[in-house]
């Protein structure tokens, strides 16, 4: 079987579907975040597809990646920042009981 | 003279020193008595004295008739804020200072134990710059600023003793009286803008000059809607009730209003804009006379049976009021003008005269009770007695040269009923005029002493007696000084140049309109002759037991008030009654309720999306993105 550009934008979108269901089902926040970057990571899979099986092997999609990459870098460093913030002062990385921001 | 003292700018320091000393009093002299009163009386001293300088250096006919400035300017509506000057206002100007001065002066003495007396002043003041501001004004707007004014300063003096419920009572009564007559009135300044785009006193005169039907249909209604104003500020029938109520307020006020302002502006306004009313289309001159009549007899009739001395001055001066919108409903502007100058001397010292005898009687106003005070108050009785006679109307005392002029313009007009019929009712007021005028004096200063205050009574301070001089001399000079020539100029022709010596003048009636003159002198005579017969030597009133029911009805002012309360208030009442309900349910229940209940119903429902949980928020991200998705998709 010829591993073609659907079955990588497939793998993909299943990557993103299960990234989206931690984040919006699991309790802990680390979890989240981890999903957080597995859809991250399911868009940049499908960025370097796109980029292998464009017709002129533009490397654009590829280059476009490597920018996701460090800006995510950036963001996990401020985000388990916050996090540890966070539980210092709240002792605990629940969401369920981080609700301040209730009416 | 040059810059501030030029003598145009004379007459704006006349209008605005009054308002001056008002401010000066309220904001700073209130504590001290003296400085206020100083104030007030110097203010409309200087007014009188700058008039008489204004007079002197211009005539009656200054070149410049003019001294306007642009106040406020609305697409091509532009309204001025000016002073006019023609004989008409300046002698108005000039009676104004000039008896506001005395009445000023008077107050000194008369208030000066009370404890109002500096609040006093500053009304008094405001008073006579509002009634300057209408004497002066240019156009309409002007004029119902500051006949506003005049309003409100009168319910500020009528209310003048306001712990006192019935005088607190008698200013609303005179403030919402005359917001009716007002309304009306200002219909018809609108009328008259939207019709002929002008607000302008001499600009209307040229428009409805040069085209009399510019009025069109209307001509009659804008009239008689202008008219409405006069109705409240004169006291004309309907709207008569509040000026007997205005009593309640002290002495010196009484004689302001009644005499030289508050009243005095319905007339002068009518009078002013005498050539919006004498249009060939109009029937409202007629109707004006009717009113007038109708109110001078009714009026005293009133005052026959009154015996409050306060009161039958006021009755009388309702029927004088009367006499003179009759006189401008008959065609008479100056002679309705001669009689206001002549009657706001001879009833200002009535008034003051009346002030007078209270103040020596310690507050007593029913004239039962008072008696044989001739010998007790010297000059007090025989200015009174000046005053009873020229307004009675003798012979050579101004009011008989004033009262004859009306009566003799009701003789020159066409029309046989109406020249008949008014003369007739004009003389049969006269009688009636005369005849409470000397009950009041043979009750009061004659005959034996109906109690005791009489007898512990003593003539007043000169800084009374002094105004009840000087206006007794102009009560009896003020008819044939030249009064009516002075309005002659304003109304008929500006330029006509022969004027009588005083002998002629004093003869003038009789050689002019004989049956007038003669006819208003036997009134006069009458009504003395039976008041002599009947009140003479009576110990109290003999006319109840001969008039039965009648005296009953004048006694009770003809149960107006009554049939007021029954009609006008209840309808009123019902109507509040009526506006509370739809306002408290259908306004604030069902419109405000349905806007409140939803938005808070709205509200509550829209609270519970934000949990402050972050997976919902999440979630409804994730939803309204695939929603976008699909939107972008199909």
């Amino acid at each position: 079987m010829k591993v073609g550009f659907e079955h990588y934008l497939i793998l993909s979108a299943l990557l993103f579907a299960l990234g989206l269901t931690g984040v919006l089902v699991r309790r802990n926040l680390l979890v989240i975040y981890m999903s957080l970057e597995l859809m991250l990571n399911a868009a940049n899979l499908s960025l370097v597809a796109a980029s292998h099986f464009s017709p002129g092997h533009s490397l654009d999609g590829q280059v476009f990646v490597f920018f996701i990459i460090t800006v995510a870098a950036a963001e996990v460093a401020v985000g388990l920042a916050l996090i540890v913030a966070l539980y210092r002062r709240r002792q605990t990385a629940h969401v369920e009981d981080l609700t301040t921001m209730k009416l | 003279m040059n810059g501030l003292l030029h003598s145009q700018n004379l007459p704006w320091l006349v209008l605005f020193l009054p308002l001056l000393a008002a401010g000066l009093i309220t904001l700073f002299t209130r504590r001290d008595r003296n400085l206020s009163a100083g104030l007030s009386i110097g203010a409309v001293v200087a007014g009188f004295i700058f008039t008489v300088v204004f007079l002197a250096t211009s005539g009656w006919t200054p070149k410049t008739t003019e001294s306007t400035f642009v106040w406020l300017s609305i697409g091509d509506l532009q309204i001025d804020f000016g002073l006019r000057f023609d004989p008409l206002s300046i002698l108005m100007m000039l009676m104004v200072t000039g008896v506001a001065s005395l009445i000023h002066i008077y107050s000194w003495g008369y208030m000066r134990d009370d404890a109002g007396f500096s609040r006093f002043f500053a009304c008094l003041s405001l008073f006579t710059f509002s009634m300057l501001g209408i004497v002066l004004s240019t156009n309409f707007v002007q004029l119902f600023i500051f006949w506003e004014l005049v309003g409100v300063s009168s319910y500020l003096l009528i209310g003048f003793w306001f712990e006192r419920t019935a005088a607190a009572d008698a200013g609303k009564k005179a403030f919402i009286t005359n917001r009716l007559g007002d309304f009306g009135f200002l219909l018809g300044i609108l009328l008259v803008w939207k019709n002929l785009n002008s607000l302008h006193f001499g600009m209307l005169q040229r428009i409805v000059t040069e085209n009399p039907q510019a009025l069109g249909a209307l001509t009659t209604a804008a009239g008689l809607l202008i008219f409405c104003g006069a109705m409240g500020k004169s006291a004309q029938f309907p709207l008569h009730v509040w000026l007997p109520d205005a009593m309640e307020g002290p002495t010196p006020v009484s004689a302001l209003i009644h005499a030289a302002t508050m009243v005095a502006a319905g007339v002068y306004m009518l009078c002013r804009v005498f050539f919006l009313l004498n249009l060939p289309a109009s029937n409202a001159l007629l109707v004006i006379a009717c009113i007038g009549g109708f109110t001078a007899l009714l009026s005293a009739l009133i005052a026959v049976q009154q015996n409050d001395i306060k009161r039958i001055l006021a009755y009388s001066t309702l029927s004088q009021l009367g006499y003179m919108v009759m006189g401008v409903g008959l065609g008479g502007p100056e002679q309705s003008m001669f009689h206001l100058t002549t009657h706001a001397f001879f009833k200002a010292l009535l008034f003051l005269g009346a002030g007078s005898v209270i103040l020596a009687l310690h507050h007593e106003q029913d004239i039962w009770k008072m008696g044989a005070l001739r010998k007790k108050m010297p000059v007090t009785f025989w200015t009174f007695l000046v005053g009873t006679l020229a307004l009675a109307g003798f012979w050579p005392l101004s009011g008989f040269f004033s009262k004859d002029s009306i009566l003799a313009t009701a003789l020159e007009h066409s029309h046989p009923m109406v020249k008949y019929g008014f003369f007739a009712l004009g003389a049969l007021v006269a009688i009636l005029t005369a005849f409470y005028m000397f009950r009041l004096v043979f009750v009061v200063f004659l005959g034996a002493e109906k109690s005791d205050g009489p007898g512990h009574a003593h003539e007043s301070a000169p800084v009374i007696l002094w105004p009840l001089r000087v206006l007794a001399v102009f009560s009896i000079i003020g008819g044939f000084i030249g009064i009516e020539y002075i309005y002659h100029r304003q109304f008929t022709s500006p330029e006509e140049a022969h004027a009588l010596t005083f002998a002629q003048q004093l003869i003038h009636p009789f050689t002019a309109a004989p049956i007038a003159a003669l006819g208003g002198l036997i009134a006069a005579v009458l009504g003395l002759a039976v008041a002599y017969a009947l009140y003479a030597k009576a110990d109290k009133d003999p006319l109840p037991e001969k008039l039965g029911a009648l005296s009953r009805g004048m006694r009770n002012r003809f149960y107006f008030d009554e049939i007021y309360q029954a009609t006008v208030i209840r309808i009123h009442e019902f109507l509040a009654t009526l506006a509370d309900w739809f306002e408290r349910w259908i306004i604030e229940g069902f419109c405000v309720g349905l806007v409140r209940g939803g938005t808070e119903i709205t509200g509550k429902m829209l609270r519970q999306v934000q949990s402050g949980n972050l997976q919902v928020y999440a979630f409804l991200f994730a939803l309204g993105v695939a929603f976008v998705l699909y939107l972008a998709l199909k």
